[in-house]
Formats: C-alpha cells, sequence, structure tokens
C-alpha cells in the first residue's frame, strides 16, 4: 500500500468537490437562503483540507489495483462525509447519522431518505441532494480523471473500480479522453431532458432536481409525493429518461461518435434490458388493469413504476405498496436485475444475469454430455472464463451481504420481514423505496443509528461493486508492502 | 498519432511503452486475452482480443482512423496479412516485422506490392550491429549518422588511460582530433558534458566523429581500433545466421555452436564457409576445445539472457583480451551486470523500438525538418537525433550562441556537403545542414523542439 499516492488523490478529489460545492451557492444566492452560508464554509474547508493534502506531491505517482481500490472506496466515504456537513451546519438535518444517510444515499444514487417532509427543506440543501445524485451517477473518480492530466496507464485501476459491470473496456485509446466522452454524453443527456422538462412547463428549479435525479438514476424527488404531482406528460418524459439513463453508455458512444452505427443492436445486454422492461410492463399492467379507470393509465404507471425500478432510480407516481403481490413481486425482482453495465444505474446489472443464465445451461448440458467442451458468448464474443467465474463469485459476495444485512437489521426489532428484506434489497441495489414501511410513501427515518449505517455500507458497497468497500476491512492492505 | 499495434509480445510491448510515453493514442491487438489484460492494466491504452489479420477485429481497434499499423507478431505471414487488411480498409501507413531470411531477401518486391510503408528485421539489425562493433572492438556500442558517414560510439575509459581526470578543454587541447564527447555515464549518474566536465576511469562516454578522426582519436589515446580476425558465436539463431554472413563477406572467420543438430545441417548448408559445431555451447570442456581462450571475439546469442550473461561471464575470465558480445532480451538485466564490465550488449527488440520511432517521429512532423536517425544511448537515458533542415525551420542562419535552446540539450555536428564539423559558439545551421542532436529529453519530432518555448 502506497500511501503518498492515495493522500494525493483524496486530496485531489475534496478539491474537486470544493469546486462541485459551489453550484448549490449560486442556487442559494437566487433563493437568498441563509442557509446557503453553510456550502460556502464546507467549499472553503474542502479547499483549505484538499490543498493541505495536495502540498506534497508523492515521489512516485505510481499505483496498482490494490491502491485503485482503495482510493476509490475512501474517496467514495470522504466525499460523504464533507457533502453531509452542509445539512448538519445549516440544521436542514441536524443529526449527522441522517445527513450522512441521506449524502451516501445521493452519491450512491439510491434516493432512499430519511426525510419525514423534503418539502420543508431548503432550496439550496434540495439541490445539493439532487445534484450528489448527478456527480455520483458517473462517478466522481471518473470525473477527475476527464478533467485532470493524470501520467501513466495505471489510471485504468481508478475506472475500473468505479465503473459498474463485470468487465471493464475503453472505448478510446486514453482513459483520459474515455472518461471526458462519457461525460460529454452523460452531460449532453442530462441538458437534453433539462430542456425538454422545461419546455412542458415544469418548474425551473424541479427541471433540475428531477433531472439530476434521473440522470444519475438516483431518485430523490423535490416534492412529497415524488413525481406524482408532475403531469401525465412530464412523467412520460422522465419514464423515456431514466430508462435512456440504464443503458450501457457505450452503446451511445457507438451511435454518436462512431461510423458504425449497426454495432449497436449487437449489444445482447440492451436487448435483454428494453425486453425485460416490455415483459414486466405487460404483466404489471394485466396485474392492476383493474384499478385504473384506463388501459392508457394502467400502462402509464406500470411503464413508469418498472423502469423507476429497473434502473434503480426509485422515483414514484403512484404508491406501489398498495398493489397486488404479483406486480410487487415483480418489482422487487427487477430491484435485484438492475440496469445495464457501463450505465449510471445499480443492481445486480443485466450483464451478469445473461453471464448465469448462459452458465447455468452451460452446467445443465454438461450433465448431458459430461466431456461436452463450450464456452460463454455475450455480444456473439467468447466471454473470458476469468468473467464467467468472477460473475459467480460477485453472486456469492453478494448474497453473503445481503443476508448478513438483513440479520443486522432484524436485530432492533423495530419492523417486519418484509421491511427490512426490503430495505436492504433498495440500498444494496442503489434503487431507493422498498416495500411496506420503507415503502414509496414512507421513509428510513425511523431506522435505528446500527441499521441505518448498515444500510449506509450497503449503499457505497453496492454502488461500487462490494470489491472496493470489502478491502478497506481487509488488514493485509494497510500494510506498508 | 492514432497506432495499431498487432502482436505484443516482447518487441510490441516495447514499442507501446515508448509509444506511450510520446502521447500517442494506441490500440493494441492480440489473441492472447491475458496479455491484453497485462498490457491495459500497465499502459494507457485500449486493447482489443483477437487475430490482427481479422478485418472485424481492426474494426474494433479502430482501424478506420488510424493513421499507423505495426504489425510485430511472431509470424511473418500475419504481420503481412494484418498490414494489407490495414491499408485497405483504413488507408494508414503500415509497418510490418519481417524475419524469416527467404521473405527479407525478397524484400524489394514484397514492400512494393502491399504499399509497406517500412519493413523491420530486429535479428538483421542486431547482426549489423554486432558486426559494426567486432570491425571496432574497442567501442561498447557504435551507431551511425549521415549514412554511415558519422559514427556515434561509447565505450568505457579503462584504468591508466590518460583521459582518467581530464576534463574536456583540456582534452580539446591535448588531442588535436575532430571528436566531440556528448554524454557521460557514471554509475546511475548521466550527463551532458561541458567544457569543465572532468572525464574519469570506468567513466562510459559517448564520443560523435567522422570513421577516421575517430580512429585518429582512439589511437592517440592508445585503445586498439583494428578489427578482429575471428569469432565464436554460441547459439545458431536467425541473428547468428545474419552475423556470420556479413562478417564472412569482410573476411572474419566464423564459428558456430548450437546443440540442435538440424539447426547445425541447416546453417551448414545456408554458410558454407563458416565452422559449425554441433554441440551444447554451456559446456566449458568444450568450449575450451574449440579454443574459448583464443579467440579474438566471443558472441552470445542463445534464447536465454542468463545463459548468454553467465557464458560471457565465462569467456572474459578464460580470455581477458576477447572482444564480448551479449544479447539480452530483457533491459534490467543491465543494469544488474553493469559493474562488470562485460562489453557489449545487444537488444534486439530496443533496436526494433528505435527504428519504429523514428518513423514515427518522422512522420509526425513535417514542418522545418526531417529526422532522420535516432539512437538511445547510456541505457536509454540520453537521445541522439539527425535532422535534416529545410528553409522554413526556425533555427537557422543564427549564430548557436545566440539560439535559445532548453537545458540538456547539445547540438553535437553539423554535416555539410558530406562534411562533419563540431559548431562552436559562432557557427550557423544552414538550409540542407543536417544536425546531429543529443538531448537528456524526450520526445523531440522536430528541429525546433531543441529551442525554447516562449
Amino acid at each position: 500500500m502506497h500511501y503518498g499516492i492515495v493522500r494525493y488523490v483524496l486530496g485531489l478529489i475534496l478539491k474537486i468537490e470544493a469546486a462541485l460545492l459551489v453550484l448549490p451557492v449560486l442556487i442559494g444566492l437566487i433563493y437568498r437562503e441563509k442557509e446557503t452560508i453553510a456550502f460556502v464554509i464546507m467549499a472553503v474547508s474542502c479547499l483549505l483540507v484538499g490543498t493541505l493534502l495536495t502540498i506534497r506531491k508523492p515521489k512516485k505517482l505510481v499505483f496498482y489495483a490494490r491502491e485503485g481500490l482503495v482510493i476509490v472506496a475512501l474517496s467514495w466515504v470522504i466525499i460523504s462525509i464533507f457533502g453531509a456537513l452542509p445539512f448538519v451546519i445549516n440544521r436542514d438535518i441536524p443529526r449527522f447519522t441522517d445527513a450522512l444517510f441521506e449524502t451516501i444515499s445521493g452519491f450512491t444514487t439510491t434516493g432512499a431518505s430519511i426525510l419525514l417532509n423534503v418539502e420543508e427543506l431548503s432550496h439550496v440543501s434540495l439541490f445539493w441532494r439532487s445534484f450528489t445524485h448527478w456527480v455520483g451517477g458517473m462517478g466522481v473518480i471518473v470525473f477527475m480523471l476527464a478533467i485532470l492530466p493524470m501520467a501513466g496507464g495505471y489510471n485504468a485501476q481508478l475506472m475500473r473500480a468505479e465503473s459498474p459491470g463485470p468487465s471493464f473496456g475503453k472505448i478510446r485509446p486514453k482513459v483520459r479522453e474515455t472518461a471526458a466522452v462519457l461525460y460529454k454524453i452523460y452531460f449532453g443527456m442530462t441538458v437534453a431532458e433539462i430542456i425538454i422538462l422545461l419546455i412542458s412547463g415544469m418548474h425551473w428549479f424541479d427541471t433540475l432536481c428531477i433531472s439530476f435525479g434521473s440522470a444519475g438514476t438516483g431518485g430523490f424527488g423535490v416534492r412529497a409525493d415524488s413525481c406524482g404531482s408532475y403531469t401525465l406528460i412530464q412523467q412520460t418524459i422522465i419514464t423515456v429518461f431514466i430508462t435512456l439513463f440504464g443503458v450501457n453508455f457505450n452503446a451511445y458512444y457507438i451511435l454518436l461518435l462512431t461510423k458504425d452505427k449497426k454495432a449497436v443492436f449487437k449489444s445482447e445486454e440492451v436487448r435483454w434490458y428494453l425486453l425485460i422492461i416490455a415483459g414486466a410492463i405487460a404483466a404489471i399492467t394485466l396485474n392492476i388493469r383493474s384499478s385504473f379507470e384506463s388501459l392508457y393509465l394502467a400502462i402509464h404507471h406500470a411503464a413508469f413504476q418498472v423502469a423507476s425500478i429497473i434502473t434503480t432510480t426509485g422515483f414514484g407516481t403512484v404508491d406501489f405498496d398498495l398493489w397486488p403481490e404479483f406486480s410487487k413481486g415483480i418489482l422487487v425482482l427487477l430491484m435485484f436485475i438492475g440496469a445495464c453495465a457501463g450505465s449510471t444505474g445499480g443492481g445486480f446489472k443485466v450483464s451478469r444475469v445473461i453471464i448465469l443464465a448462459k452458465s447455468i445451461y452451460r452446467q445443465l448440458i454438461q450433465f448431458i454430455y459430461p466431456r461436452s467442451v463450450s464456452v460463454i458468448k455475450l455480444d456473439g464474443k467468447t466471454a473470458d472464463e476469468e468473467i464467467v467465474t468472477g460473475v459467480s463469485t460477485y453472486l456469492a459476495t453478494y448474497t453473503f451481504l445481503f443476508l448478513a444485512s438483513i440479520l443486522l437489521l432484524t436485530v432492533d426489532h423495530r419492523f417486519d420481514l418484509i421491511t427490512d428484506f426490503t430495505a436492504v434489497t433498495a440500498t444494496f441495489n442503489n434503487i431507493g423505496p422498498g416495500l411496506a414501511a420503507v415503502g414509496p410513501t414512507r421513509n428510513f427515518a425511523d431506522m435505528s443509528t446500527l441499521s441505518k449505517y448498515v444500510l449506509m455500507f450497503d449503499m457505497l458497497a453496492g454502488r461500487l461493486e462490494l470489491y472496493p468497500i470489502l478491502m478497506l476491512f481487509v488488514p493485509r492492505i494497510w500494510k506498508k508492502n | 498519432m492514432r497506432i495499431i499495434i498487432v502482436g505484443c509480445g516482447k518487441v510490441g510491448e516495447t514499442i507501446i511503452s515508448r509509444l506511450v510515453d510520446e502521447g500517442h493514442d494506441i490500440a493494441v491487438v492480440d489473441v492472447d486475452s491475458k496479455v491484453i489484460n497485462d498490457v491495459t492494466n500497465s499502459y494507457d491504452v485500449m486493447g482489443v482480443v483477437g487475430n490482427g489479420a481479422s478485418y472485424s477485429v481492426l474494426k474494433e481497434a479502430g482501424i478506420e482512423d488510424m493513421d499507423l499499423m505495426i504489425a510485430v507478431t511472431d509470424s511473418d505471414e500475419l504481420n503481412l496479412l494484418s498490414c494489407l487488411f490495414a491499408k485497405k480498409a483504413g488507408n494508414c501507413s503500415t509497418i510490418a516485422r519481417i524475419r524469416n531470411p527467404e521473405y527479407y531477401s525478397e524484400l524489394g518486391f514484397i514492400k512494393e506490392e502491399l504499399g509497406l510503408s517500412l519493413t523491420i528485421n530486429p535479428e538483421y539489425a542486431a547482426a549489423s550491429e554486432i558486426a559494426r562493433l567486432l570491425r571496432f572492438p574497442s567501442a561498447i556500442k557504435i551507431d551511425v549518422f549521415a549514412r554511415g558517414r558519422v559514427e556515434l560510439l561509447q565505450f568505457v575509459i579503462p584504468q591508466g588511460s590518460i583521459l582518467d581526470g581530464i576534463s574536456l578543454i583540456d582534452l580539446r587541447k591535448k588531442i588535436k582530433a575532430e571528436v566531440l564527447v556528448c554524454a557521460v555515464q557514471r554509475g546511475e549518474q548521466v550527463e551532458i558534458p561541458n567544457g569543465a566536465s572532468v572525464l574519469h576511469a570506468g567513466d562510459t562516454i559517448s564520443i560523435i566523429a567522422q570513421h577516421n578522426h575517430a580512429k585518429n582519436f582512439f589511437k592517440k589515446i592508445g585503445v586498439e581500433t583494428h578489427g578482429v580476425k575471428n569469432t565464436m558465436i554460441v547459439g545458431g539463431g536467425k541473428i547468428a545466421y545474419y552475423l556470420a554472413r556479413n562478417l564472412m563477406s569482410h573476411g572474419i572467420d566464423v564459428k558456430i555452436i548450437d546443440n540442435d543438430m538440424t539447426r547445425c545441417a541447416e546453417l551448414s548448408d545456408l554458410l558454407p564457409g563458416a565452422i559449425i559445431i554441433g554441440g551444447d555451447g554451456t559446456d566449458h570442456d568444450l568450449l575450451m576445445e574449440e579454443g574459448i581462450d583464443t579467440c579474438e571475439s566471443f558472441v552470445t546469442l542463445t534464447g536465454i539472457d542468463e545463459e548468454n550473461v553467465f557464458l560471457s561471464l565465462f569467456a572474459q575470465q578464460q580470455n581477458p583480451d576477447a572482444k564480448i558480445v551479449t544479447k539480452t532480451n530483457r533491459n534490467t538485466i543491465d543494469s544488474i551486470i553493469g559493474k562488470f564490465h562485460l562489453g557489449s550488449m545487444i537488444h534486439p527488440k530496443n533496436i526494433t523500438a528505435e527504428y519504429i520511432l523514428r518513423y514515427v517521429r518522422a512522420m509526425e512532423n513535417s514542418i522545418g525538418s526531417n529526422m532522420e536517425t535516432l539512437y538511445y544511448i547510456a541505457e536509454d537515458k540520453v537521445e541522439a537525433m539527425e535532422f535534416t533542415v529545410r528553409g522554413d525551420a526556425p533555427v537557422i542562419n543564427t549564430p548557436l550562441a545566440e539560439l535559445k535552446t532548453k537545458s540538456g540539450v547539445l547540438i553535437a555536428a553539423i554535416i555539410r556537403d558530406g562534411q562533419m564539423f563540431l559548431p562552436g559558439g559562432q557557427s550557423m545551421i544552414e538550409v540542407g545542414d543536417s544536425v546531429i542532436v543529443v538531448t537528456t529529453r524526450q520526445g523531440f519530432s522536430d528541429i525546433r523542439d531543441i529551442l525554447q518555448e516562449n
């Protein structure tokens, strides 16, 4: 473990957070809110601490996979802590645990809230809450790689640790260009959503926050009923955009910036993703048809909820906790599947599900022809056996952490098992709302402090795909060599 | 520049590391996913797993936007095919490694027909370099500029030499020879010396001079200058073949030892004048029997670095006067055995990388000058390069003393009308000159790079 480089990169990250904190200050100035001062204080503190950490450049700017993992994990912890302090300082969320929960939920694009009524919050705090979604969606490390010239091929380690999916492929030869292209696409799509929502007549402040929330597939709203009070057209716009943000960004790169547009249809993951969405909408529509006055409305709300859950966004237009069990079952299933690899969404990822399904099928065939040799293909290309076993290990790790979290949540005897189960599901997969006591109209405020910390861990682990956060608990990694 | 590299072995990786340092966009294609994994982990490049001669793989690597394709897989045929496809699909420049002597002898035809920009044969290049060293054994490395008219020689100052403890100003006064010391390496330290720098015994120094001046210089400092009359080569691979052919054409006796009988038969067929010994080259008795203690030069060319080093150490012990040349594939060995002063070390992959880099840099610049040659000296810490100056270069017709050059840059020599001279402060660079620049900086591609940026 090379401590110098870890310290240095963490310093850089804090400097970037200082710059990010300036944006809510601008909103605060427009609304002339006294809560703004907290953000000014924190921007200055981040800059100070960041400068202190980066004052001495490490001798070697070289690092390896282990430093990459630790840097990514610690960065997320640190930006969350610094990002939570403004809420505590301006008394919008006075308890530190709650503020940290809210901020981690923001950066990890979960959207699980401890707020009883979001409408009581100052605009500046609401903005920062939603803005954390946008930053966390594509990742703060990726952002750093896009704007700071850092030498060496080792940056790929950082990007790999933060980018979701079973394998990581660059779309441009250089890490910096790859990161920049991804952010350009991300930024462009966010701006498109803002403009379209503005045209539809939404208030500009809501437009910004909702767009950030859907771009990062986060799910923090600015109204008490999430997206329920927006017009049907506005809800449809949001449905379309969150679905788009759940698609692997490589697809957009191929579509927008390469000549060979047809390659986009080769992506099995995107095909399955859209198919699963279509199937889920159809099943839920049939199931809930009777409780809506028209078929159109049933489809509309089914589509919104399905898109919101599979992309792990977590917006809501209706309280799906009141829906029949079959519909709820489908939604819980979607929570586990998650969005595409390389998107801003969380969850287990469609590509991993595909690989698992194929390896199960291969296993069955192997029982029939014990000596048969077959490889698993993805997008028409052979997937490395390493990736296939990697996915199985990932599933095992995922399951263990999941079960352990549920067990820890049941310790305090506050809620029923459905609540505890879906609370973990919703945070571990970075969705937001679960069922029962943590359903779409409820919140996480009544959870015990222990439960909140367990869920915070789950959110971070889920966003960073388990390993970076787990590495922090392996004592060996902290040794000097 | 956007470059696609097919094949990621020893040579491939050396090229990647150099080209990445110079800031190019690089896509690497290899059939082995493990190799691609390793290379994408340690360098900022894009990796594609697949056959480099497949159109769809090349397309995935972005062949349509590429400027240059470098094919350096093990197979000559694959290299040629990759280059052909790249040329058709991406209309880019192409470089292929071709090392089969059969193809190599038909190079002119192949290059022309396939539209190759450059072909490289690391074994042939290495053999040429070894041959140069054997014809001038006092130097540990010889590179040539201006089509062989000017030489860059590296040698170690022996104990008790008159160069020990002399400053460069005194050197000029004492030994009147048109010779410039352009780099001094002492242990790990490398510097470009000025007049006040003092030389010590054990230093490795690089000098630039015309061939006859260099000879004169060595005579004055009391170093042997005549070439070897015979050589003993252990390992009968491609380099040995090219080397033997080259040496025999200069009338040097060649003895090759290899333990593969079929290879020995092949060699004896290809090299009628050479003595081919079938036997284990690591067997000391055999080496003694074949006269390791009396031969004038000893070249180790087996495929295993460690074996080559130990053979050379043994040869040095038995025959301290012989010129010893050791081939190694890994540079790292150099720094470990550097203190043994084993003589010359040859790295075929570095020679290849130099060739390619020279081509890449020459492709990149079109303003003011053309890079003709590029060499790495002093454990790759110093670059020596030659530019042909054209009319619009900002360095012409100004006395050198008035040019604001970067630190660590030395204008070592100017070649005008076939004659080299060592420039002084009042010398001027003229259009059409060849200029040799020595620098501790990296990535120069144009003569204007020697100037400070304003």
